[in-house]
């Protein structure tokens, strides 16, 4: 991209820099560290010049937005037409509890709802369950029915606001309750506009969250795929998420790299069940962290997004330009907050919300600042909103599309990471692909090895941490944090009794008869799950349907 | 005689599967020359209990991320007394508010580590406290 | 309040097995006299051990067989061995965690065991913690470790059966024919069947275990043919095949009076070490303690005494062979 003679010259220049200039002030005093490393041990330069991109080829590997290979964005106009999704996480308590909260968040300027679902729904548990107890309404909404999920949607217009909606191996059972709660409403599935996470390797992976082994759970996936693609065209089916991923300890390199990894899975999976590439690919979605050094998080959506048009194009033979565009939802690093001096935790998220958006996403959530302790308070929320307000309406990001291209820094580390990237799906791809790579742990491992050395360096003091290990204080115990109420169990269990009692038990048992006999074959189960949901089925007694069936995960730990 | 060892059973009770804490510091605790057993996830307190029994463990590590911190460790210090366990040291650690520790170190858990706790701290803690 | 620790155990108290074993993985004395108690009740229990790389689906293995085990009503301890780090004296003992099926089982017993560096060595130290679940009333005993050090390896000699875990992929069967272990398989155990390269591994481990047969002859220790038994572990696949073969071993162990032959020679290996090591520790500890070890060695340095001799002159200060 840059002519060789002009090269040359920054070449000459820089050393006779270095000699010079550069030369004297290092004589008399050094730079603060030998080695400077990015939080995820990237090795970073004192300084980027056209030496660092001279083999850039504008076209081949930035090209526009809106067109292959999409480094620079998947849409043409990016945030000048439209900002991104504010899509704040949010759920705990009772349905009606989180029912307030999402309308709350919709009245201040919040434009897309994020489902967060109790550890017992998630695992496929009711409330009433003996491993629920202790945890209803802990982490998230407690979900047990269709009748909770009409009070969680209460005077919210599906048909205007999308949602997305966090849960993973009982996916089907939580997608069939919000289309019959639609139908409900009057609203035709074509209308209904979301995401559901659907991402199972992962919760392998990372997350823990599984329930039923590989196999069966793939074709649980590829069924919801399936039936969103014919039914409700605007949904995206599937969440490929490295948020965890990085949560858990991984570089921003992994983390790409083995979300990637997930999607290649999933899309085979896909594949082999008879569906050409173009009918799904375009709505497979996925789930990002963002963390606070903004250059290389910047570098790492671009990497992402122009290997994943490569992996379409070149591995699956796409056709379908949307099948290539890597559309994503970014949550701020959770696991970046501190609990000592929380404030600062404000100034981080901050930096991470220009991050994302510097990098390019569809959609966000940022973290709030007390959220190292417990989940948000109101207050604390409409911070974390708010950051997301400022930095659309007042920080100039979003006036420009992919501002950081050109930067040597910027361009340099985005090349420097998609090479990393690649190095992972070479490796995992001799290794027999995604599922092997994962039975035999070289994914966590791969992890557990980051976490340990990120580890390390911050005991070390290598990196530093503001309030962690540099720059401490003694401070008071925080107060006016967000408790649970320890007796929702008691309060959810009697809901339960009251729903079982009343509801048409032929109709359930009839229903649930049905979803047990189409399991067993190949037939896509979704029909039979909406039945089974509208007949008052509870997302543990579907669930217990499939365990029957399929047998429960205890996947082989690797510490 | 030789030289003996300090046994540490590493759990997660609950449902919740972030284990990024409790393997790390598996991984330290051995470095500090510990034999672990690490549970791995969905341990209930009845469970962690028979493996502390049957490794004849000095100490039991809870981990906690999801809040549940105040219904399973005073669990776990129950079932301990009651399988005659008392000397076993119980610490905790994870996303635990600290308004919350005064009440589970009454109901025997010895200390509880925050998020951030340097982990020769928490090593410390425990050669110094574990029973002999 | 004293606890009658061998009596507890007798009665299969779990507590008092676990806190014997930690005696005896201390090398701690208050276990002699307990282990005196429990010795006249043991010999019992059938013991099976499980070998192999790491990698190859060890624990796995070993967690289907118990609850296969289980299902004839057999109780199970299981001891699984994983190595000490030798920097830093710890470990982490991960096997534990691979088997969460059984470990809410009452009639099952895991005891996870680092192999340390116990001063009268690892077979040591794992046959006594046998000689304690045995007398607890453990019908079958499965020890599992990793087959790559000398140590582990020897092991495998307290076992009436030994099953050598293989997977394909790992660079196995050259690194098992290196390391001897196969001199002592019964059973080989092709693991993660469905895998790519299983086929290939059964053959060449087949192929071995004939050649094996023709090249030793058909003599009385070796009239076993070690059988080769496919198996996909984690999907509870070829489990029925291995238990089988066990029994089958069993069998023809009793029927051509092996089975004793064995323990015999185990019993002996065991006793030998055993006076080794007291012989020795008392030796040793006399010759600290008194500060006498330390003047030996700077004789033998300063060339004034050489080794031998100083051996020899210890040996007729301590040692009495009685008359006849």
């Amino acid at each position: 991209m840059i002519d060789k003679k002009e090269l040359e010259k920054v070449k000459k220049g820089r050393e006779s820099w270095e000699e010079g200039t550069l030369g004297k002030t290092l004589s008399k005093r050094g730079e603060r560290r030998e080695v400077f490393t990015s939080i995820s041990g990237t090795p970073i330069e004192r300084l980027y010049t056209p030496e660092s991109i001279k083999d850039l080829d504008y076209e081949k590997d930035l090209g526009f937005p809106g067109d292959y290979p999409y480094t620079r964005g998947v849409q043409p106009t990016m945030y000048r037409g439209r900002f991104w999704t504010m899509r704040q996480y949010a759920g705990f308590g009772s349905a009606k509890d989180t029912n307030a909260r999402y309308r709350y968040l919709l009245e201040q300027g919040q434009t897309g709802l994020s489902v967060a679902f109790h550890l017992p729904t998630q695992a496929g548990y009711d409330s009433d369950h003996p491993l629920s107890m202790g945890e209803v309404g802990k982490v998230g909404a407690a979900i047990d029915s269709i009748e909770d999920m009409q009070i969680l949607f209460d005077q919210i217009p599906l048909d205007k606001v999308t949602v997305s909606m966090t849960i993973n191996a009982a996916a089907t059972v939580l997608l069939a309750m919000y289309l019959s709660l639609a139908e409900e409403k009057g609203i035709s599935p074509d209308k209904l506009g979301g995401t559901i996470q659907n991402d199972v390797l992962k919760e392998i992976i990372c997350r823990g969250q599984y329930i039923y082994p590989p196999g069966p759970t793939m074709r649980l996936t590829t069924d919801l795929i399936t039936y969103c693609q014919k039914n409700v065209p605007r949904w995206n089916s599937i969440s490929v998420s490295g948020y965890h991923i990085r949560e858990s300890g991984s570089t921003a390199a992994q983390e790409m790299a083995f979300t990637i990894a997930d999607g290649i899975a999933y899309t085979q999976a896909c594949i082999d069940k008879g569906m050409d590439v173009d009918s799904f690919a375009p709505r497979l979605s996925f789930f990002f962290n963002v963390f606070t050094n903004v250059c290389e998080e910047v570098a790492k959506f671009r990497a992402g997004r122009r290997y994943w048009a490569k992996v379409m194009k070149e591995r699956f033979g796409a056709k379908d330009p949307r099948s290539m565009m890597m559309r994503y939802h970014v949550q701020t690093g959770g696991v970046t907050l501190t609990y000592q001096q929380v404030l600062n935790n404000i100034v981080r998220v901050g930096l991470q919300t220009y991050a994302a958006v510097a990098g390019g996403c569809q959609s966000l959530h940022t973290d709030s600042y007390d959220e190292a302790l417990c989940l948000p308070t109101e207050g604390a929320v409409l911070v974390a909103l708010r950051t997301q307000q400022m930095v659309a309406e007042e920080s100039g990001a979003c006036d420009t599309i992919d501002p950081f291209a050109g930067s040597y820094y910027v361009e340099a580390l985005t090349d420097q990471i998609e090479a990393e990237i690649d190095g992972y799906i070479k490796k995992i791809d001799e290794m027999g692909g995604t599922l092997v790579a994962i039975d035999e742990g070289y994914i966590q491992k791969e992890i557990q090895n980051s976490s340990y050395q990120f580890q390390k360096e911050i005991e070390s003091g290598d990196l530093a941490y503001v309030g962690v290990n540099k720059y401490i204080m003694e401070e008071p115990p925080a107060t006016g944090l967000l408790k649970v109420d320890m007796a929702l169990g008691d309060v959810e269990a009697e809901k339960l009794k009251k729903l079982r009692a009343e509801r048409d038990n032929a109709a359930w048992q009839k229903a649930l008869d049905n979803l047990r006999e189409v399991s067993k074959t190949e037939e896509n189960v979704m029909p039979a799950v909406i039945e089974a949901v509208k007949a008052k089925a509870t997302v543990g007694e579907v669930c217990d349907v499939w365990r029957e069936l399929f047998g429960e995960y205890r996947p082989k730990e690797f510490v | 005689m030789a030289d003996k060892k300090i046994k540490i059973i590493v759990a997660k009770p609950g449902l919740d599967g972030h284990d990024r804490g409790a393997k790390l510091l598996s991984r330290i605790f051995a470095e500090a020359g510990m034999e672990v057993v690490y549970t791995g996830l969905r341990q209930t307190p009845e469970m962690i209990v028979e493996a502390a029994l049957q490794e004849d463990a000095d100490v039991v590590g809870l981990s906690s991320l999801s809040g549940v911190h105040s219904h399973f460790f005073p669990k776990v210090v129950e079932l301990l007394k009651e399988k005659k366990l008392d000397d076993v040291l119980v610490v905790g650690g994870g996303i635990i508010p600290l308004e919350d520790i005064p009440e589970l170190k009454k109901a025997g858990i010895a200390e509880i580590f925050g998020p951030g706790t340097p982990t020769p701290t928490i090593v410390d803690f425990i050669t110094g406290n574990v029973r002999s | 309040m004293t606890i009658d620790y061998a009596g507890e155990v007798l009665q299969g108290s779990p507590r008092a097995v676990a806190r014997v074993i930690s005696w005896l993985e201390n090398e701690d004395e208050l276990a002699r006299p307990c282990m005196e108690s429990l010795y006249p009740h043991t010999g019992r229990a059938y013991v099976v051990g499980i070998t192999g790389s790491p990698g190859t689906g060890k624990s796995t293995l070993t967690d289907k067989l118990t609850q296969h085990i289980r299902k004839k009503g057999l109780t199970v301890g299981i001891i699984a061995v994983d190595p000490s780090s030798p920097f830093t004296g710890g470990a982490v003992l991960g096997d534990r965690v691979r088997m969460s099926e059984i470990a809410q089982d009452p009639g099952v017993f895991i005891r996870s065991m680092a192999t340390r560096g116990f001063l009268g060595g690892l077979s040591q130290a794992a046959s006594k913690v046998v000689n304690v679940m045995d007398a607890s009333g453990k019908d079958v005993i499965l020890i599992e470790t990793v087959g790559v050090g000398q140590d582990e390896v020897e092991v495998m000699r307290i076992a009436d059966t030994t099953c050598l875990v293989m997977a394909p992929g790992l660079g196995d069967a050259i690194q098992s024919m290196k390391a001897g272990v196969m001199e002592i398989a019964d059973i080989y155990v092709i693991n993660k069947s469905d895998r790519q390269g299983a086929d290939q591994l059964f053959v060449e481990v087949s192929h071995r275990v004939d050649q094996d047969v023709h090249i030793k002859g058909r003599n009385r220790n070796r009239s076993w043919i070690p059988s080769v038994v496919p198996t996909a572990a984690v999907n509870d696949i070829g489990i029925t095949d291995v238990l089988d073969a066990i029994l089958s071993h069993q069998d023809h162990l009793e029927q051509t009076g092996t089975l004793m032959e064995k323990r015999r020679e185990r019993t002996r290996q065991q006793t030998l070490q055993m006076i080794h090591h007291e012989v020795f520790s008392l030796l040793r500890k006399h010759l600290s303690e008194s500060g006498r070890m330390e003047q030996l060695v700077d004789a033998i340095m300063n060339h004034e005494q050489d080794p031998y001799s100083v051996v020899q002159q210890l040996l007729s200060e301590w040692i009495k062979v009685p008359e006849g």
